[in-house]
Formats: C-alpha cells, structure tokens, sequence
C-alpha cells in the first residue's frame, strides 16, 4: 500500500513546499494589510474615535465585494492584476495574489471584531492621558486585543491553506492540488488519503500553536 | 478661612455640551460655570444621568465643548490645537468606576505606559513607577497582573498610574463605586494623601454623599445638566458658597435649620 504514496514522495514534498509558499506570503498580507486595514475599519465604525460615515461605507463595501466573490471567480477576475504585479498569471508565486487579497479581506473583518471587544473605557483612559493615535493602537488597542488578533489569525490561516487547495487551476500546486492530481485523477486512494492526512495534521498544528500562543498572551 | 490669592487651577466658563438624540439635542451639560481652587478637593455631587460624567470629560476635553471655554494651569484647552492638547493631558491625570487598566501587561508596565507615550526615558521611567508603586502601597505587586488583584488594589494601580507623569490636577469619576465601604475608605485616605502630600488638586465626581462628607472641601451640586448649588468647608462644615437652593441642601449641611444663609 506505501508503494504508490513512497513513489510520490518528492512531489509530495515539493506540494508540501507550495502549500507553505502560497499560505505564507498570505498571513504576511494579512499582517501587513489586513490589520491596520482592520483598524480603520475599527475607528471608522458608528461611534468609535474616528467615525466617518463615507470612509466605511466604502471600506465596508470592498471588503464585502472580495468576502462573497465566489473564490475561483475572483482568481479569474484578478487576472490582470496577477500579470501586472508578479509577471504571469500562472504558478505558484501568480496564485499568490488572489489568496492574499482574500487573507487581507478576511483577516481585516476579524481584526475589527477583536478591536471592538477591547473595553471603551480603556480607549478612554489612553486618550485622557494624551496617547497619539500610534500609542493609542500599540499600548493599549493591540495589546488588549492581543488574543483576538492571534486567534483571528489562526482561523485565517486555515482559511488560507483551504483557498489554497483550489489553486491548482492557475498552476499553483500545494497539497490539494497534489491530491487531486496524483490521487483522484490517477485512482491512487493511498496517496490522497496521504495528502488528506498530510493536509489534517498541517490544520491541527496551525489550531493548536494559535490556540496556544492565544492563550499564553492572555492575561485578563 | 483666608480667600485672597487663592488661585483657580481648573476654571470652566460658561460650558455646554449636548448630546443629539432620535428626538432632537439632550442637553447633557448646561451653561456650567465653576472654579476649582488650587490644592482643593472638588466634589461634584448629583443624581444619576445629571451630567457629571460628562462635565469631568469636559475638563480634560474627552468631550468637546459646544460652547464655553476650560482653562487649566491658565491655559486654555478649548483653543489648543491636538498635539498641545495631548502634552496638556499629560498634567491631567484621570482615574474610573471600572478602574481601566491594560490588563494584559504588568502592573509596573500599566505605570509605565503614560511616560512612555510622554518620552521618558527608561532609567527615569523605572524609577518613577517604584515611587508611584510605592505612593500607593503596592510595591510588591510590581509584577502581576491586575486580574490578580482586588477593586481596591487595582483602583491604586489606576492611580499609581495618573500620578506617573506628576498632573497638578486628578480627575475621578466614581472612583470608589464599584468597591466596598472599607476599600472605599483606603481609596479616599490615598485621595487625601495624594491632595495633602503631593499638592494635586482633585475633582472628584460622585453620588455617595459620605465620600463628599469625608473627603472634598468644596461640593457643586449638579442637577439637569446645570450646577443648583455650591459649598465650601469653613472649619469642618460646609457654608453654602451663593444663595441658591438644591435637592441636597439640608443633606451636606447636617441637620436641617442648623445653618442658615
Ligand atoms: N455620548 C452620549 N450620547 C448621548 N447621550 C449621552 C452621551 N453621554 C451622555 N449622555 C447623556 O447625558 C446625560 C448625562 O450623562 P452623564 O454620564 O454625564 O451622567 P452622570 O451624572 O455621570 O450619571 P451617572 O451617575 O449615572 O454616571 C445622560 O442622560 C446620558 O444619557
Ligand atoms: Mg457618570
């Protein structure tokens, strides 16, 4: 029964590798872009210290727009994006673009949900004694907000290794795409089995280490 | 009591701030004016939703003003733009009911948060919040957090912490109404200490009447958004500051009819 999984061990690994690659440059888009993208959609909001209505209605609706294009569509729609910023629209490094676009999108809405549980009063007590905007958002939001930020970000990553299954269709590889190659096209259950398992054991291990840096940062 | 050369620290003048509702504006703050003399202990007694909450976060400006101006230490706030306000906010500590405290980092590292944001630099900083630590009789909970602490215990941190940047005014809004009768009364010895020792000047918001009796020496009594009625303590007793009448009137003189105007 191994025969067939051990012959498609480098690919295997190489998918392993497009997988990371894919998923990877995602969180970093996520972290880069999507939190503070997250922040103004935070202090944009009803209410909050920079409500402005115009701002969020237009921030609101993109992140809306890209959240419910149907996934592969959207790869599609983007692209002439994908040309203009890596070069081809084909492979691996061309798949990442639609993903992190995707991983901005979501991670953004998440960030702005841990951000609105942090107490007003405690916004309120940054602002009274004289905290910048800066100091506002990395002494006391961020900090507060730490464990729902990461948290956020674990259930975003496994989003991410998900769209990344699907990536196959711009050349992308990474393991569902292995899976469906050399497995279901090929009627090598071993091997999807294998990639399936290879892809459960990858979730559980970005669940338990988020959950776990979670939890350790959180001191309320 | 002597009156001549005592100085205004916080003078408000003619504020108003009101709130739009659904069914037009809710006056919250009503053409307040008031004078905190330096050194003294302001309290500032009334009902629930009279507006005291929001007078305070108009001193430091939480709130801005839709008329009148605030002036503290001489300057006015009204008119400052952003960034001076904030250097402003630096000598204008504030402390809350629920305490707010950043509950995810230490309590030295609560103290140490407003001169971070002030630039101080970290030899300075480290000294400054063991005094403060000190100031408020914690210095062996340096390194907890504050859910490890009790309302009382977190209440000094909250001041420990508005004391770090050493304000020449503290701000309270119900600092002891979330604790119970004996924490309240080690809350109010700090207030004391903190006026008394230090010189701060304190505006304390309440609407537990013996928190006034114990602790200010001077009492605005707020109702519907306006000030009804203002005291000041001669030799112990509050003496009604202007002729005026108000809901708490016999309760902060003593017994009915003992004092007259
Ligand atoms: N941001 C706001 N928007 C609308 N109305 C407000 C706002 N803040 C305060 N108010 C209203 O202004 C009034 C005064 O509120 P404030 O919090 O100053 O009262 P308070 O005297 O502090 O009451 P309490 O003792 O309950 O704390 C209340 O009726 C309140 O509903
Ligand atoms: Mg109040």
């Amino acid at each position: 029964m191994f025969d067939s999984v051990l012959q498609y061990q480098a690919q295997m690994w190489e998918s392993i590798g497009e997988t990371f690659i894919m998923v990877g440059i995602s969180v970093g888009a996520a972290l880069l872009l999507g939190l503070p993208l997250g922040t103004l959609l935070f202090f944009c909001r009803k209410g909050q210290l920079y409500e402005n209505k115009t701002l969020s209605l237009v921030l609101n609706s993109i992140v809306n727009i890209i959240r419910s294009f149907p996934f592969l569509l959207l790869v599609v729609a983007l692209i002439p994006v994908t040309r203009f910023l890596v070069g081809t629209a084909i492979g691996t490094m061309a798949a990442t673009v639609p993903l992190s676009i995707v991983a901005i999108a979501y991670y953004s809405r998440l960030v702005e949900q841990s951000l609105l549980e942090v107490p007003k009063g405690v916004i309120e007590a940054a602002l009274s004694m004289g905290a910048s905007k800066l100091g506002l958002i990395f002494k006391f939001l961020y900090v507060e907000a730490r464990s729902g930020l990461v948290l956020g970000l674990t259930t975003s990553t496994i989003s991410f290794i998900s769209y990344s299954t699907v990536m196959g269709v711009v050349g992308g590889g990474g393991v569902g795409d292995f899976a469906i190659r050399y497995g279901y096209q090929r009627f090598e259950t071993e091997v999807m089995i294998y990639a399936i398992i290879v892809m459960i054991v990858l979730v559980q291990l970005v669940q338990f280490t988020g959950g776990t840096i979670s939890r350790l940062l959180d001191k309320r | 009591m002597e009156r001549k050369g005592e100085f205004a620290i916080l003078s408000l003048s003619r504020v108003s701030k009101g709130f739009k509702l659904k069914d037009g504006m809710y006056q919250a703050v009503d053409d307040v004016s008031l004078d905190v003399k330096k050194g003294s202990i302001h309290g500032v007694i009334g009902e629930s939703g009279a507006g005291k909450s929001t007078l305070l976060r108009l001193i430091n400006l939480l709130e801005k003003p839709d008329q009148g101006t605030v002036t503290v230490d001489g300057h006015n706030l009204t008119e400052m733009p952003s960034k001076q306000l904030r250097k402003a906010r630096e000598k204008i500590g504030m402390i809350f009911q629920q305490f707010n405290l950043v509950n995810n980092v230490t309590v030295s590292r609560n103290i140490s948060i407003p001169l971070e944001l002030a630039g101080v630099p970290k030899r300075e900083r480290m000294k400054r919040v063991k005094e403060c630590l000190d100031f408020v009789g914690l210095a062996d909970k340096a390194e907890q957090y504050p859910a490890q602490l009790s309302g009382g215990q977190r209440q000094r941190v909250a001041i420990a912490r508005a004391l770090s940047n050493s304000p020449g005014l503290l701000l309270c809004d119900e600092p002891t109404s979330s604790l119970d009768p004996g924490t309240t009364a080690d809350i109010l010895d700090v207030l004391k200490d903190i006026n008394g020792g230090l010189g701060v000047t304190v505006v304390i918001v309440t609407h537990e009447m013996d928190v006034v009796k114990s602790l200010c020496t001077h009492v605005s009594v707020m109702e519907k958004g306006r000030i009804v009625d203002s005291f000041s303590r001669q030799d112990g007793d509050f003496r009604p500051a202007a002729v005026r009448t108000g809901s708490y009137r016999d309760q902060i003189l003593g017994k009915a009819g003992e004092t007259h105007v």
